[in-house]
């Protein structure tokens, strides 16, 4: 059987998606990235490999986010944007608008029903609306991550965060504890903040409805909430939302396979010759 | 007589002594974590420990610190802004313009011959260029906090840093090391990324001589090179740099506790003490 791999490097954590020829998961695994990436990398598509019978290989190797070019076994690099828009169609087919949230980077992409891109906006200057705001406020308040969205739920008045900064924030929620702010109303309040500036960047793109989220983020039930009131609308959040992104990689791998193959038949009956690059969307 | 006084930064709590003389008698630091108050006390009662007093030796405490927050602590508070330019023309009387780099926070503070505050400026949006964009640095190379500085001193030439954000900038090291880049000339660009910035905000006030360096990040050495390297001219720097605003606090209580606090001397005391602050006109924020 032959695999197509798509690995997805992010900040925090790796994921690997297994495809097989028929574009169906095979299998998949996911890491913390830690600060060796290529050493990621390997490991998170081994261990998806490891999960099939016999001696399972991969045959053509798609990277993406933030260490896509530290992955020296790749065929190809691709776009986080490209990647993701493609992953959270291939998971809910009416996803129209893609909110990806992961540790640093928060990208509002609108697609078409293909999982195309169709206009795309992130947070490329700051990490005001991205998971590490969440990991800053957590460490702040001494809390464990996974804690901290099931008790935002449980606020009564949430308490708003004027820090734009994630590092100032911390200092910032330190201070309302102090003055004897439930941490409750803290995490609501701290939700609510960057689910706005996640929401403001979703406007730029044009919301269109399904809103499919991706990313890290989403296993926090409090991020999920708070968009979804900020948003006025449901948000479709996927099981597998986490892998998206490498799940997008591996259909584009599998795409690229598919397409490079029938380019060769063609190309057959006048001899071998270089194979034309196709330039991904980005 | 003995006074106290205690500076709550966003990091580190420091904690001085001063005798009737204005000289420090005892120092303490202790870390800020997640209580201000807890952390004020804490750090008190250590340089109290330092010297066999009791608290009740202590005639009068100001308690200072914490950009934008207030720490209540102590007989009074007084803004760090204020107590950061009395400790400075305290350690170095030709102080002019103080560069006081924290843990969150930087600070440009023009003052005058008096030590009184003529304008400041503090970055109040974003912690670029300030210690946590060093510490996020370190924390990406696996070094501690303190070899970071000597290390970058030895690379040849600085990388430029692109990145602003103190949170991106630990993706744009990871990407930098795993693509064969020195640890030393990540580090020189850090360096020189902070710099850029903290010049930057000492020209929003007037850049006028002598500069004095305090707060926690005027120890490492790497980060006075960066500096001294851009501006041309020394530094005045001081062992007890990083007690500066602790020690401007103590001296602002040993004012008030010899001139009383609502006598004619002590006003100008307060109003030097709660004034410049609200007196001086803040320049923008932001050291972005």
């Amino acid at each position: 059987m032959r695999l197509l791999a798509g690995v997805d490097v992010g900040t925090r954590v790796t994921k690997a998606v297994l495809l097989d020829e028929d574009g169906r998961v095979a299998a998949k695994a996911c890491l913390p990235t830690g600060h060796d990436l290529a050493g990621a990398a390997r490991k998170a598509v081994d261990r998806a490999l490891a999960t099939l019978p016999g001696n399972a290989a991969a045959s053509y190797v798609a990277s993406t986010g933030f260490g896509r070019y530290q992955v020296p076994f790749r065929d190809v690099q691709i776009t986080e944007i490209t990647c993701h828009a493609r992953g959270a169609v291939a998971l809910a087919s009416g996803t129209r608008s893609v909110l990806d949230i992961g540790a640093m980077n928060a990208r509002a992409i609108r697609v078409d029903e293909r999982g195309r891109v169709r206009a795309f906006r992130m947070n490329d200057k700051c990490a005001s609306g991205a998971g590490r705001f969440l990991e800053r406020v957590a460490k702040g308040l001494e809390m464990e991550l996974a804690d901290i969205g099931p008790l935002s739920l449980r606020a009564t008045s949430p308490q708003s965060i004027s820090s734009i900064c994630a590092v100032l924030a911390e200092s910032e929620v330190i201070n309302l504890v102090t003055q004897g702010h439930g941490v409750e109303d803290i995490l609501a309040g701290t939700h609510e903040s960057i689910a706005g500036r996640i929401a403001a960047l979703l406007r730029q793109v044009g919301v269109e409805r399904d809103v499919a989220l991706t990313g890290g983020v989403t296993k926090n039930v409090g991020m999920v909430r708070a968009l979804e009131q900020r948003l006025g609308l449901p948000v479709v959040v996927h099981p597998d939302a986490e892998y998206a992104g490498a799940l997008g990689a591996a259909l584009l791998a599998l795409r690229r396979v598919t397409m490079l193959a029938a380019r060769a038949q063609e190309l057959r009956p006048r001899g071998p010759a270089s194979q034309p690059c196709e330039k991904s969307a980005s | 007589m003995i006074v106290a006084g205690v500076d709550v930064g966003s990091t580190a709590t420091k904690a001085v002594l001063v005798d009737d003389n204005g000289r420090v008698v005892a120092r303490a630091l202790s870390d800020t974590g997640a209580n201000v108050v807890r952390a004020a006390e804490k750090a008190f009662r250590m340089a109290l420990a330092e010297t066999g007093l009791e608290e009740w030796d202590v005639g009068y405490t100001v308690g200072t610190g914490y950009g934008r927050y207030k720490v209540p602590f102590g007989n009074a508070q007084i803004t760090e802004i204020s107590c950061h330019a009395k400790g400075a023309i305290a350690l170095f009387p030709g102080t002019r313009t103080i560069l006081d780099i924290g843990g969150q926070d930087t600070k440009a503070i023009r003052i005058n011959e008096l030590g009184e505050v003529l304008d400041f400026c503090m970055n109040d949006k974003c912690a670029a260029g300030t210690g946590r964009f060093l510490s996020a640095a370190a924390d990406v190379m696996e070094l501690p906090i303190d070899d970071i500085g000597p290390v970058s001193l030895r690379a040849r030439k600085a990388l430029k840093i692109t990145n602003v954000c103190t949170v991106f900038v630990e993706a744009e090291i990871m990407n930098q090391l795993a693509r064969g880049s020195s640890v030393e000339e990540i580090l020189a660009g850090v360096h020189a990324s902070i710099a850029g910035r903290s010049i930057g905000l000492m020209r929003r006030v007037g850049l006028e001589d002598e500069i004095t360096f305090t707060g926690g990040v005027s120890r490492n050495r790497g980060m006075v090179a960066a500096l001294e390297g851009r501006l041309e001219r020394k530094l005045n720097l001081h062992t007890d740099a990083q007690f500066n605003g602790a020690i401007g606090a103590a001296l602002f209580a040993l004012e008030r506790a010899t001139h009383g606090h609502d006598g004619d001397p002590a006003g100008s005391a307060a109003a030097a003490g709660a004034g410049p602050a609200a007196g001086a006109a803040p320049s923008a924020g932001g050291a972005a």
